[in-house]
């Protein structure tokens, strides 16, 4: 941290966090975004569907309703101005049995209450625009789209920090006690002092609440296990495809999600854990997604799974409690000044934008914000040179003789890319940190061709030593050294 | 546009026979194009000997065996692009490659050989569960950091998997001062070469636990642990089995792909169990001057045999090329049947000797590979020993196929 003083602090660097500090780097104030992890977005903003929803599970009038119905109509544009994949893929809620039918047109009357565009279509409609797709009817949403929820966070995190934010990674809150008219925020990095705190840190947002005095919230931690399918799959469907909710079950349901990148997921499971960092998978839960996927699209097997991982909801209702809870985005009890979000999951991805309005709109109206006239709304990514038309992969390639080679073979990214991923603006160099940004290694060798190739562009293009290379958290280090008898 | 008579896309073990088959056969505008800076494949970080018993009955390494080929290759001067990948191929025989100097190339091939080898399966291919932490490598990664760029993967190992590349790499391991603490293998036998288990597992009291399997990864930055299990004969894991074993890398040796990326492109029509393309008896795919050996069609045990199909597909294209037009009526469907994993080819004409390459499904003891058309038995072998790790050639006359009227034969173990 670079200052002792900062105007606001926000705790957690997940998709809400850094929509929170992108948000307010359009004003005039200081900001720190401290996040415990060495990246942004470790959390559930890495490990969801990548769904913009269209807001037809959330009861109208609730604040969750509104957030995401805001969120859907503005995606695109924030998209746009990030460099963020983003396609409107539409939806599918698909009732396999004539009984669920009843359960569509309710769905599409909270929906439209909602002001989402909601159709029930029947068989005909399935069998034409999804012809793998079995189901006997479905509700169509029209504006549901799928975005890359980790480029998004990044991006978020990005267009923050050229703006002014400071993001301090690797930085944990230990404690945040009231000095005289601040906050003092102790981190295991030292201390700061603040006007304000927003606490956005998702499954640990219970432990920062109780600072501000806020003890009414606990974090029940619910996982959520996926499979990943290879690109050779993507021709099975084009739309997102979901059951009918299962009662009480606290989730949408497992569901056929395409990605940006033209893989299709399978999941997420749904189960209530003990720790809120157990990111395991289990075999029992991958049985049943498979099982459960192939319901709907018989034509799914085994041998397309390229990649299993799970993501975490941060729940604030117990399991024997279930059913709708709301977003919670309040003061504290204590200090006004104190912001707690507590329980935002799912569709949390999809509120991002609306709850970083919300939350800004707070302050405000506490201490009107000036606007920062140098503020600039637009991010650029990496060049994803293989979706370029050849004539610019051209250009390219004619001037830089990294862009000429390929070095991930699977989603054929070039040496270019990889650097550029390297040279991110938050620092970040770790193996996962290159995955998230330029896609290496995510590919259905799983970086059996490039992970040799990447560790080879670290030590000679950055000068990393072998010992410091990680994966992805700070011990997870990938090698154990240089083998006996060299040099 | 470039124009060349043939390409071959890759320069490992297949690629190099074949262009040196094509070559003696009278073509001379050959192209090799390998995605490594130099030729060789895979064989160029398989250090260890026991290459080319039956090829040149002398026991090399792997980079002297490629090097037989590579040598002859540079003295005729047929030419090799390296470090250049293909990232398109046309049933048109048109392939987009990328490389440093030239950049984007774009060449029209009046034949195309397939030699592109295979991938490994990966952790999230078996649906490995637990932990996703460092420490987790397939073998021949760990091979290829190892042997090529002198990086040591880790200390304490456990390999999930008996293929000889995980076999080799126990030996490898433990030579570099790491304790390899088991090899865990989910069938009741071993899928690596016999003289692999002596020699790289017995020979260092490395234990082979067979019907085991890891059933849990713990760990949250780096590998801490495994948890294995004995296994059920449908391979689900008996509980009250389990143990724990500490360890800093698990490595993976559960099967290779043949990487058919490529010819989906191309329209290459694939075989479900092999992985690789439907051939004919000459190699040739279902798209008209589209050839494949090596590995890509199917794994090999011995790169020995890798180097005589690769000469076949080789001697085909050369062929095909001089014809200009389709080789033959192939016409004559070949299945695997009981006990058989896969033969190749599938399809064959009546005109030729034929060899037919296949594994089986399980090890056995006095079998008899019967092969039969028609009702009637056309060829039988008996084999004191089978093993699924261990290919099985058997060569027909054409003689035994002329009488035939059906167009289905089949391959059975008994």
């Amino acid at each position: 941290m670079k200052k002792q003083n900062y105007d606001i602090a926000i705790i957690g660097g997940g998709v809400v966090g850094t929509a929170i500090a992108r948000e307010l780097s359009r004003y005039k104030t200081d900001v720190l975004l401290i996040e415990k992890e060495n990246d942004v977005g470790q959390g559930a903003s890495n490990s969801n569907s990548g769904v913009v929803h269209s807001g037809f599970t959330a009861p109208v009038g609730s604040l969750k309703a509104d957030v995401c119905m805001y969120g859907n109509s503005h995606f695109e544009e924030i998209c746009s101005e990030l460099d963020v994949p983003y396609e409107k893929t539409g939806k599918l809620v698909v009732a396999v049995e004539e009984k669920q039918i009843a359960e569509l047109y309710n769905l599409q009357y909270i929906g439209r209450k909602n002001g989402a565009e909601l159709y029930i279509v029947g068989e005909d409609f399935i069998e034409e625009k999804e012809p793998n797709i079995s189901g006997k009817a479905a509700m169509y949403s029209p504006n549901s789209a799928i975005t890359s929820p980790y480029e998004l966070t990044i991006a978020f995190a990005e267009n923050a920090h050229q703006n002014g934010v400071e993001i301090s990674l690797n930085t944990k809150v230990v404690e945040i006690s009231k000095k005289n008219s601040k906050f003092s925020v102790k981190t295991d990095r030292g201390e700061i002092l603040t006007d304000y705190v927003i606490n956005s840190a998702g499954l640990y947002s219970d432990e920062i609440a109780a600072f501000s005095g806020e003890d009414r919230y606990k974090i029940y931690p619910c996982r959520g296990e996926y499979y990943v399918l290879d690109k050779n799959a993507s021709g099975l469907m084009s739309r997102l495809v979901y059951p009918v909710p299962p009662e009480n079950a606290g989730g949408l349901g497992i569901h056929l999600t395409p990605t940006v990148e033209g893989n299709i997921l399978i999941g997420p499971s749904n189960e209530y854990i003990d720790s809120v960092d157990n990111e395991a998978t289990t075999k029992e839960v991958m049985d049943k997604l498979i099982k459960e996927a192939r319901d709907f699209l018989p034509k799914i097997t085994r041998d397309m799974v390229i990649r299993s991982y799970s993501g975490i909801r941060s729940k604030i209702v117990p399991p024997e409690v279930g059913g709708f809870t709301d977003f919670v985005i309040e003061k504290s009890p204590k200090y006004d000044n104190f912001i707690n979000l507590i329980g935002i999951e799912s569709p949390g991805l999809t509120s991002a934008p609306g709850i970083a309005k919300y939350v800004v709109e707070m302050i405000d109206e506490m201490e009107k914000l000036r606007e920062d006239k140098d503020f600039k709304k637009t991010r650029k990514g990496i060049t994803k040179f293989y979706e370029l038309p050849e004539e610019k992969q051209k250009e390219l390639a004619e001037d830089n003789p990294n862009y000429r080679e390929i070095v991930c073979r699977c989603e054929n990214i070039t040496k270019q890319e990889i650097i550029d991923a390297l040279n991110n603006p938050l620092g970040v160099q770790t193996l996962k940190g290159v995955k998230y940004r330029a896609r290496a290694t995510m590919g259905r060798c799983q970086g059996g061709y490039c992970m040799a190739r990447i560790i080879k562009i670290m030590q000679d293009e950055f000068d990393m030593d072998l010992e410091e290379i990680k994966l992805e958290g700070n011990n997870s280090n990938l090698f154990a050294g240089q083998a006996k008898g060299w040099g | 546009m470039m124009k060349k008579e043939l390409v071959i896309i890759g320069a490992g073990p297949a690629g190099l026979a074949a262009a040196l088959a094509a070559y003696e056969d009278g073509i001379e505008d050959i192209l090799i194009i390998e995605r490594e800076e130099r030729p060789g494949g895979i064989l160029n970080q398989c250090i260890h000997d026991g290459f080319g018993l039956h090829k040149f009955k002398e026991v090399l390494t792997g980079p002297e065996y490629a090097h037989r080929y590579i040598d002859k290759v540079r003295e005729k001067e047929l030419e090799i692009m390296t470090n250049t990948i293909v990232t398109e191929l046309t049933d048109e025989k048109e392939l987009k490659a990328f490389n440093e100097n030239d950049g984007i190339l774009h060449i029209k091939a009046e034949a195309v050989i397939l030699a592109m080898g295979s991938r490994e399966r990966t952790a999230g291919g078996i649906s490995l569960p637990g932990d996703r932490p460092s420490g987790i490598y397939t073998a021949g990664l760990a091979q290829n950091l190892m042997n090529l760029q002198n990086i040591q993967v880790g200390k304490k190992i456990v390999i999930l998997g008996s293929g000889d590349i995980g076999l080799i790499m126990a030996r490898r391991l433990t030579l570099e001062g790491a304790d390899v603490k088991a090899v865990l293998e989910i069938m009741p036998y071993s899928n690596g070469l016999r003289r692999n288990i002596n020699q790289c597992l017995v020979d260092y009291n490395i234990p082979l636990k067979l019907s085991q399997t890891v059933i849990d990864v713990k760990g949250e930055d780096r590998l801490e642990s495994v948890t294995a299990a004995e296994v059920d004969e449908s391979f689900n894991p008996i509980e009250g089995t389990e143990y724990e074993i500490e360890c800093d890398t698990l490595i993976l040796s559960v099967g290779l792909i043949p990487e058919n990326e490529l010819s989906k492109k191309a329209n290459v029509q694939l075989d479900d169990t092999t992985g690789g393309a439907v051939v004919k008896d000459n190699l040739e795919t279902n798209v008209d001057g589209i050839f494949s050996c090596g590995n890509v069609l199917h794994v090999h045990d011995l790169v020995d045999f890798v180097s005589d199909e690769a000469e076949k597909a080789g001697k085909a294209a050369a062929e095909y090329i001089k014809k200009g037009h389709k080789l033959n009526k192939d016409n004559i469907f070949v299945e695997a049947g009981s006990g058989i994993g896969y033969v190749i080819p599938q399809v064959i004409s009546k005109e030729k000797d034929q060899i037919f390459s296949m594994r089986v499904r399980k090890p056995d003891n006095e079998k008899t590979i019967k092969i039969a058309a028609d009702g009637k038995i056309l060829h039988e072998e008996n084999f004191e020993k089978v093993n699924p790790s261990e290919m099985i050639k058997i060569k027909v006359s054409s003689e035994k196929f002329k009488p035939l009227e059906k167009s289905t034969i089949k391959v059975v173990a008994e």
